[in-house]
This record gives C-alpha cells, structure tokens and sequence, in this order.
C-alpha cells in the first residue's frame, strides 16, 4: 500500500513546517524583548514565546532523524525546558519585585499594593514577636 | 540546493537576527534583571541553532551540546538571581 510513498520527503515537509512556526514565535518573543515597555511584560514574553518556539524546533529535529535514541535526548530537552523556563522566571520575577523594579505607569497595581501591605503587615508583627527585648 | 536546505539556512538566519536583537536589549537594558532575561533568550536562542545546525550537517553528535546549553542556562540565570538578592539586601 506505501510502496511509492516518499518517506524521506514527507519527514523533510513536517520538520521544515515544525520549524518554521517554531523560528517564527522566537523571532516575535524577541520582538517583544525589544519593544515592550517594562521589564515584567517583557520577561512574560520571553517565557511564554521562546519556551513554545524551541519546543517546536527540537520537535521538527526528532521528526526529521527518526531514531529513537534522538527522540527520546529531544523529549529530554523539551522536558528539561518546559520545567525550568517558568522556575527561573519566577525567581528573577521574584527579586525584581524585592529590588523595586519600576513598573510600567499604565499598569493596575491597586492589588498588588494590597497584597505588598497585608504582607509587610505580616512580617512586622513577626519580626516584633521574634524582638528579644520587648 | 535543495528546498529543504533552504528552509533550514532561512531558520538559521531568522534565529541569528533574534540573537542581534537580544543583543541590542543587553547593551541598552536599564536595569540588570533586562539583562538576566536577555541572557536566558540568548541560551534558548543558542540550543535553537544548535538544533537546526545538527539538523544541516546530519551529525547526531551535537545534540549533546544543547542538552548541557539547557542545563548550564537554568543554572547562570537561577545564580544570577540569588547573586542580585543576596547582594542588595
């Protein structure tokens, strides 16, 4: 039945497509690298955009080789990416917002100034219970 | 030259385009988390010529390099992180 199916060249439209969508949201989450107005909405970009996009490309790559020794290093990649990615932008997100990096003026802050003051509420209380002398 | 040869020399090409603009955001960043971020898309953007360089040549050797690129880039962002909120407390 698929004696005159060219695999070779089906794999090659499949990886060619893969990474073409995969090229094109890198180069639009390093467009918004460049052109967005704030550090928070710009970290948001990159991790959303260039995690997806390299997902795609290693994905086009396995389909191309075909051995399952590639797919199982691309799936290890893939893995290793969609786990880490978010991790290290919450902790860079996290010390921005501890060294007060200055939001963009358009942005609605009212919950997090509520959250930022129930929080500090709660440390200063701690830290006066834990105050030896009092 | 094939099609397909062309698809992936225009991928390398768009991916190098990527890392000059990243580049552009690491010289002109204001603040240095800009520049950690910068840094983390500079890695992604590496593991993706990378993958279309082995993918040219044919040589399955050199997806060992993006799997340490993947590794060693979670590791420089994470401490630069920590270095940033260890040092302005």
């Amino acid at each position: 039945m698929f004696e005159n199916v060219n695999f070779l060249l089906i794999r090659e439209i499949i990886s060619s497509v893969l990474i073409i969508i995969g090229v094109m949201f890198m180069l639009i989450s390093t467009i918004g690298l460049l052109r967005f107005p704030d550090f928070y909405i710009r970290m948001s970009a990159i991790t959303k955009g260039a995690t997806l996009g390299l997902g795609l490309i290693l994905s086009g790559m396995g389909i191309y080789f075909n051995e399952p020794d590639m797919f199982l290093k691309v799936v290890l990649i893939i893995c290793f990416t969609f786990i880490t990615s978010p991790v290290a932008a919450h902790v860079i997100g996290r010390t921005a917002v501890r060294n007060k990096i200055p939001f963009w003026d358009r942005t609605n802050l009212e919950e997090f100034k509520d959250y930022m003051h129930n929080e500090h509420q709660f440390h200063r209380d701690h830290e006066k219970d834990n105050r030896p002398n009092k | 030259m094939s099609l397909f040869s062309f698809t992936l020399i225009f991928a390398m090409a768009a991916l190098s385009i990527c890392l000059v603009m990243t580049a552009i955001r690491f010289a002109i960043g204001p603040t240095l988390p800009d520049r950690i971020t910068a840094f983390d898309l500079f890695v992604a953007n590496v593991i993706g010529i990378v993958a279309i360089y082995t993918e040219l040549t044919g040589n399955e050797d050199f997806i060992d390099v993006a799997i340490i690129l993947s590794l060693f880039g979670f590791l420089g962002s994470i401490s630069f992180a920590y270095y940033l909120m260890k040092s302005t407390r």
